[in-house]
């Protein structure tokens, strides 16, 4: 796929989405792994095309992974499998206030490590699922500089036809993120409670805030 | 197939040697064995572990670091790869040998031909033609043997200096000493020498992961913990473990059937190395 400029791709975002909407169902059942690969490119291309980013400005990537990967994260689900049992005792206030904290620890640490990532080329590993499957995982590498990295997702079906699929995991080099979020914030609740553990993931927000 | 049985006996013993030095160990240090709820079922040993990655957590912000930054700063980036490329040349001769004892056939060759290609075009590893040639790496140290033959992890430990480690991976450490090409350097002064530049290689190569381990980590101990164990247990299904729910079961089945299925396609690797599965996508 050839290069685009962020401009171009945003037009072709606005002219193309209500195609896209009154797409017939059937057609707008893109498989797991074409997602992926689109969203990858998508973003890998995204960064190609910003001189903010190129020139390592954590901010610009940040807006990037908030407008194009995110909308595309059930963010609900994955901090609900972080904190786990205690989830469900959490008032709804309380959940959303984890839930954005925990998204902005994700995003700015993520971040951080995407503006290391140079002249990088992606490839798909074969998907290993039925098409009725729900839930699937799509194994992807990413080539750079030195070994290739593993990346892989989990993605769930949204209910309803043509809805597309949302990511609710994530593994980089064989460790789930979500997973390794679990004794910590299970640590943190068992010490200080929920509010415990808001405080704590806020107050890490903005130590790296701090730092730039 | 009586011959194989044997095979797996050993491995069996060393299982039930672990445990039971597994359980030593935890009542030699039972005051320090951790409970409560959120103590982690694989981390028996947490408050002696903390104590030593505190330890470790100051001897690297005191020396390690420093060095290894000034290694960044002060060495080239050309001549810093060439360094790395070539520990990892040598590391891709023990990665081959462990591949081997695998019976994984493709692995191994790759694993060789990689060591042959660098050791001989790349200037003796300096160069990594074999990566320009896309001939795949795949690591693999005396730990992941063992895990593949059925061993089990044993609990978590943290080492003095080395870090991250369990019982098992501890055990096959003196293995992977030896195994280590460096330990053929006959003159101690070099071989030393050699195994500082590794070190200091290595932790230099982590300093962007230990900058966003700071930034991401509620608990940097629980963090590296979780971290280390799920990524040794992923390395040894090569990527892909059996998930949670799914039986837990050695990656070679107790009948064999996997050893079989991999020599044959071990045989049909040698009789046609051109059996590629990743399709490759420019963006």
């Amino acid at each position: 796929m050839k290069r685009r400029s962020l401009n171009q791709w945003l037009a072709a975002l606005v002219v193309g989405a209500p195609a896209w909407l009154t797409l017939p169902a059937h057609a707008a059942d893109e498989a797991p792994d074409a997602f992926i690969k689109r969203l990858s490119t998508d973003v890998l291309n995204g960064m190609k095309a910003d001189k903010a980013i190129q020139a390592g400005e954590v901010a610009r990537i940040v807006e990037l992974v908030d407008s194009l990967v995110m909308p595309n994260v059930d963010f609900k689900r994955m901090t609900a499998a972080a904190v786990g049992p205690q989830w469900r005792q959490a008032t709804p206030a309380q959940q959303q206030r984890l839930q954005e904290e925990f998204k902005i620890l994700l995003v700015r640490t993520y971040a951080g490590a995407l503006s290391r990532v140079d002249n990088v080329t992606l490839s798909m590993k074969p998907l290993r699922a039925s098409p009725a499957d729900k839930e699937v995982v799509v194994r992807t590498e990413i080539m750079g500089q030195g070994d290739p990295i593993q990346l892989d997702y989990r993605l769930e079906k949204t209910p309803g036809v043509g809805a597309g699929w949302k990511i609710y995991n994530l593994n980089v080099l064989g460790v789930w993120l979500v997973d390794t979020y679990r004794s910590q914030f299970a640590q943190e609740i068992s010490a200080k409670g929920i509010d415990g553990l808001i405080a704590t993931l806020a107050a890490r927000n903005k130590s790296n805030a701090a730092k730039g | 197939m009586t011959r194989q049985l044997p095979l797996y006996v050993p491995a069996e013993g060393v299982r039930r040697a672990l445990s039971g030095m597994g359980a030593m160990l935890c009542l030699a240090f039972l005051t320090a064995c951790a409970s409560g709820p959120a103590a982690h079922p694989g981390d028996p040993l947490e408050p002696f572990n903390r104590g030593v990655y505190q330890f470790n957590d100051v001897v690297d912000t005191t020396v390690v670091k420093p060095v290894a930054t000034a290694y960044q700063e002060v060495v080239p980036q050309l001549v810093r790869r060439g360094v790395r490329n070539f520990f990892s040349n040598l590391q891709d001769a023990w990665s081959g040998v462990n591949n081997a004892l695998q019976f994984k056939g493709e692995f191994a060759i790759s694993s060789f031909t990689r060591f042959g290609v660098n050791t001989f075009i790349g200037l003796g590893g300096i160069l990594d033609v074999a990566s320009e040639m896309q001939i795949e790496r795949h690591t693999k140290d005396f730990g992941h043997t063992l895990g593949y033959w059925g061993v089990a992890p044993g609990p978590y430990l943290v080492l003095p200096l080395l870090g991250p480690s369990t019982l098992r991976d501890t055990l096959a450490l003196p293995v992977d000493a030896k195994g280590n090409l460096l330990s053929g350097v006959e003159h101690i002064p070099t071989r030393n020498s050699m195994t500082s530049l590794r070190l200091v290689d290595v932790r230099t190569s982590l300093l962007g992961t230990a900058a966003l381990l700071e930034a991401a980590a509620l608990d940097k101990y629980t963090f590296t913990r979780d971290a280390h164990l799920q990524r040794r247990r992923s390395s040894i299904y090569d990527g892909s473990p059996p998930e949670d729910g799914e039986v837990e079961k050695s990656p070679v089945s107790q009948d064999f059937s996997d050893v079989r299925e991999r020599t044959r396609t071990w045989v049909e690797t040698i009789k046609n190395p051109e059996i590629k599965q990743t399709e490759e996508v420019k963006p």
